[in-house]
């Protein structure tokens, strides 16, 4: 290979890792001082973008100048800074103390709406923006063409992280921040004000992101994907870099950078898969990222609370059990077609959902990437079904190994993780998995997916599949509640409630943890051939980021400190969505905002409001019977 | 005796579903050193941090400087003019000695000549020798200095001052009781919660004895140290 093709290939490599240094600063700033992984960073950076191809043309109408160019580009970045200031307001300042895992959901909350609101204001068609005045030529670099934008974009990163240095080393709010960063208590104590401290760490945030966004309008059209996508990559230069350490994030988008760059070169298709395996390398030796530290003991923890006593079935939940299986058995004879795809649907997700909070609500382990075990397991089931030829029955029982087996591999890296680290590396994970089912396009189909995966003939009817997925489902949910009232179960929770106490004891947590995870990955392995067949087709949206935000909302609607909660989560989310989807255009806005209610309002789930009034009420007999 | 500056009346506060305070009055003067004596678990710390506003008081009421600061947010209260030193020091790791000062300065309150890092630095010398240093770096009872420097930065009206004399040197105790008295005599009112009777009896004016979350005791140094069944009762392990 000629010297100067690989010093272009470094150089495009430089430019999209300032690209992404620039908006990872911004996330990883945020996180710092507030301690919130601000799922919204990419939607910042979306809207970064579609403003900056609004203002930017109209500014070029006036002069084409590289100045009105810049400036436009700097006021969409403002503009932006707004939005952040005003969600730091709305939602942010109420959820500092709760859990991590509502935090993320929460900020999730607000990618949805922002998704809504983009499609609304711009419409679905992506919108190309004006070139660079100035900067539209190439530059001749040996014999090759490089563009001269990008060569300016190589120079932007270098120099926000010098002005980021300086504003964080020689001005008071930077000093400030970075002292808030260790100890923001300590700081209010001494008579800072928090709350414009963050709103000022919000504007900022959210600028840089914008910038970003603003930034890239030469080089792609905005689109309504760009938010999730930018989310993953960001996501894992902040957990390579460190999480809270700007030069770290630096480091890593420059490592990031180059690999993509000349990955492409070596694996044109999975270039992700390169980006996984630097991140599953750095996170070994270093598991807090090249320069980040240990989690200060911020003393929250990152669960609500989870599974307690886990109580055997009382009289009244063994009556209600039964009646809930004989509804099951007898469903079929009065439902009609919808009905049944819906309790087929139902009984899929429920299994899922059960598998999730068996991590959640019973081993601590909150992952945000639980759609990659379900997804891989339709996949491998689909794949076998559609490509090799097999049938139905040997396609299931591949499913809950193949979401097993990769649960057990990306799990190794997981379980050394906690708290926040983790739930960003599952969501990685996911997004990995993701991203090769999207671009594996000879094998997995790509975007669109593969049909034609339909189960076997004694099987094929609504009414028999409908037992079918009844009896393994109902078998999977069973078998994971088992084991949570197995010592097993127990050990979990122990590790859950105190990593140091269940390793003193001689518990090895790691290897429980992962055991764990593993079989969760499996269940939801299970749980995602089943839906493969229902459907009858597989494609990426099923190991996508908004499914795992599904199942979480389903448990979370449900209650995570309940065994069976999930199930009546994963009932009541799924009917609902089910009912609701087609009767607006409207149902991110409408998910996006359940969710954020969910979290402010009904922090301990549907199973968690029965629990509280039944105690309530418990209270009341007992003053009544003390009173009398 | 001079007027009040702070006003600690039947304070309740806890964490979680344990309650550690039962109601705890007392009452520091204008200018006055006094100690809030009592063993470990007693309540010391847990008073000072709701008198801050670090923990939300269940009941009662605090009053700093004429008004009523109970359950207002940390930061209010110290821009009236309250300081606040942790028992554990939380200096900022990462930050210099000169900005760890810039993260506690406020403006001067009228009246009073206004600390400066200069004029810190003349009070506690070796800080003078490492204001570029991170913080990391220092010893412990150099951190302990630069926690007091740092909230003397505010230009508090009164400190509170959590257990100073903790795990420290002698000799370090020693310059503690002097930054103490430095305080003392600039007109700065401290109420510092100790252990340590040879440290409290060597500062301050009055005691107060807390046990269970209540004040068991009240009067002034030396009664304390004459008051051999109150000592045994309360103080001694």
């Amino acid at each position: 290979m000629e010297p100067s093709f690989l010093l272009v290939q470094s150089l495009s490599g430089l430019a999209s890792a300032s690209s992404l240094f620039v908006i990872a600063s911004g996330l990883t700033l945020v996180f710092g001082v507030t301690r919130i992984v601000n799922f919204a960073h990419g939607s910042f950076y979306m809207l970064g973008a579609y403003v900056a191809v609004t203002i930017v043309p109209w500014l070029l109408e006036f002069d084409r100048s590289p100045w009105l160019f810049f400036l436009g580009v700097l006021a969409s970045a403002a503009v932006v800074g707004l939005l952040g200031v005003a969600m730091e307001i709305l939602l942010l300042r109420r959820i500092y103390r709760v859990p991590e895992l509502f935090q993320l959901l929460a900020t999730f909350g607000v990618v949805l709406i922002v998704q809504d609101a983009v499609l609304w204001i711009w419409g679905p068609v992506d919108i190309p923006g004006p070139r660079a005045p100035g900067l539209r030529h190439g530059v001749y670099i040996f014999d090759q063409r490089f563009p001269a934008y990008e060569l300016f974009l190589i120079v932007v990163g270098p120099v926000v992280l010098g002005l980021l240095w300086l504003l964080m080393h020689r001005t008071r709010f930077g000093v400030l921040i970075r002292a808030a960063t260790r100890d923001r208590e300590m700081v209010g104590a001494l008579g800072v004000n928090q709350a414009l401290l963050f709103t000022g760490t919000l504007f900022l945030g959210a600028f840089l992101a914008g910038l970003g966004g603003a930034l890239q309008i030469p080089r792609v059209s905005a689109s309504a994907h760009m938010d999730l996508s930018i989310i993953t990559e960001v996501f894992v230069v902040t957990v390579v870099g460190g999480m809270g350490s700007i030069t770290g994030a630096f480091l890593a988008a420059v490592l990031i950078g180059q690999l993509q760059a000349f990955g492409v070169l070596i694996f044109p298709k999975i270039t992700l898969v390169l980006v996984f395996l630097l991140m599953a390398a750095v996170l070994v030796v270093k598991p807090w990222g090249l320069l980040g530290r240990p989690e200060p003991a911020a003393g929250r923890a990152a669960l609500p609370e989870g599974i307690l006593h886990p109580r055997h079935f009382g009289r009244l939940e063994m009556a209600l059990g039964a009646a809930a299986l004989a509804a099951l058995i007898a469903l079929p004879v009065f439902a009609d077609a919808y009905m049944l795809k819906v309790a087929t649907e139902v009984l899929v997700f429920a299994l899922a959902a059960f598998s999730l909070n068996f991590l959640v609500g019973n081993g601590g382990i909150v992952s945000f990437g639980h759609a990659a075990y379900f997804g891989l397991g339709a996949y491998a089931a689909g794949l076998l079904v559609t490509r090799i030829g097999l049938p139905m029955e040997p396609a299931l029982l591949a499913a809950p190994m193949a979401g097993g087996l990769f649960a057990a591999l990306f799990g190794f890296f997981v379980v050394r993780l906690s708290g926040i680290y983790l739930a960003m590396l599952t969501l990685a994970f996911a997004q990995i998995a993701y991203a090769v089912c999207f671009q594996w396009v000879e094998v997995t189909g790509g975007d669109n997916g593969v049909v034609g995966v339909w189960p076997s003939a004694w099987a094929a009817s609504r009414q028999a599949y409908y037992y079918l997925v009844a009896v393994l489902s109902v078998a999977g949910i069973l078998a994971l509640r088992h084991v949570i009232y197995a010592p097993f179960g127990a050990t979990l929770r122990a590790c859950r409630d105190s990593e140091a106490r269940a390793d003193a004891v001689g518990v090895n947590v790691r290897k429980h943890r992962w055991l764990g995870f593993s079989l969760a990955g499996s269940a939801a392995g299970l749980s995602g051939g089943l839906y493969a067949f229902s459907k009858g087709s597989i494609d990426p949206t099923l190991l996508s980021i908004p499914m795992s935000v599904d199942f979480l909302a389903m448990i979370l609607l449900g209650g995570i400190q309940t065994v069976m909660g999930p199930v009546l989560g994963a009932a009541a989310f799924h009917s609902i969505k089910d009912l609701f989807m087609p009767l607006t255009d409207h149902w991110r806005f409408f998910l996006g905002a359940s969710i954020i209610a969910l979290v402010l309002l009904f922090p301990r789930g549907l199973g968690g409001a029965f629990a509280m009034l039944r105690s309530r009420a418990g209270q009341r007999r007992l003053a009544a019977v003390t009173a009398a | 005796m001079a007027e009040p500056v702070l006003q600690v009346d039947g304070l309740k506060a806890g964490y979680g579903p344990a309650e550690v305070l039962f109601g705890v009055t007392l009452t520091l003067h204008r200018g006055e050193v006094a100690a809030l004596m009592g063993r470990n678990g007693a309540g010391k710390s847990t008073t000072m941090k709701a008198i801050m506003g670090l923990l939300a008081p269940r009941g009662g009421r605090v009053r700093f400087d004429g008004s009523d600061v109970t359950g207002m947010a940390p930061f209010r209260i110290a821009r009236l003019g309250l300081g606040y030193v942790p028992e554990d020091r939380r200096i900022f790791t990462d930050l210099t000695v000169f900005e760890n000062l810039e993260v506690g300065r406020k403006p001067a309150r009228s009246g009073r000549e206004p600390w400066t890092p200069e004029r810190l630095f003349a009070v506690f010398p070796n800080l003078s020798e490492m204001r570029g240093r991170r913080a990391s770096a220092m010893s412990g009872g150099e951190q302990q200095m630069l926690t007091i420097a740092r909230t003397l930065m505010g230009n508090p009206e009164a400190v509170l001052l959590d257990e100073p004399s903790e795990g420290l040197a002698p000799v370090i105790v020693e310059q503690m009781a002097e930054a103490v008295s430095r305080m003392k005599a600039e007109g700065i009112a401290v109420l510092l919660s100790e252990q340590n009777l040879d440290f409290a009896a060597a500062v301050a004016d009055r005691a107060y004895v807390i046990e269970r979350g209540e004040i068991r005791y009240e009067g002034t140094m030396e009664s304390l140290e004459a008051d051999d069944a109150v000592r045994e009762a309360y103080l001694t392990v």
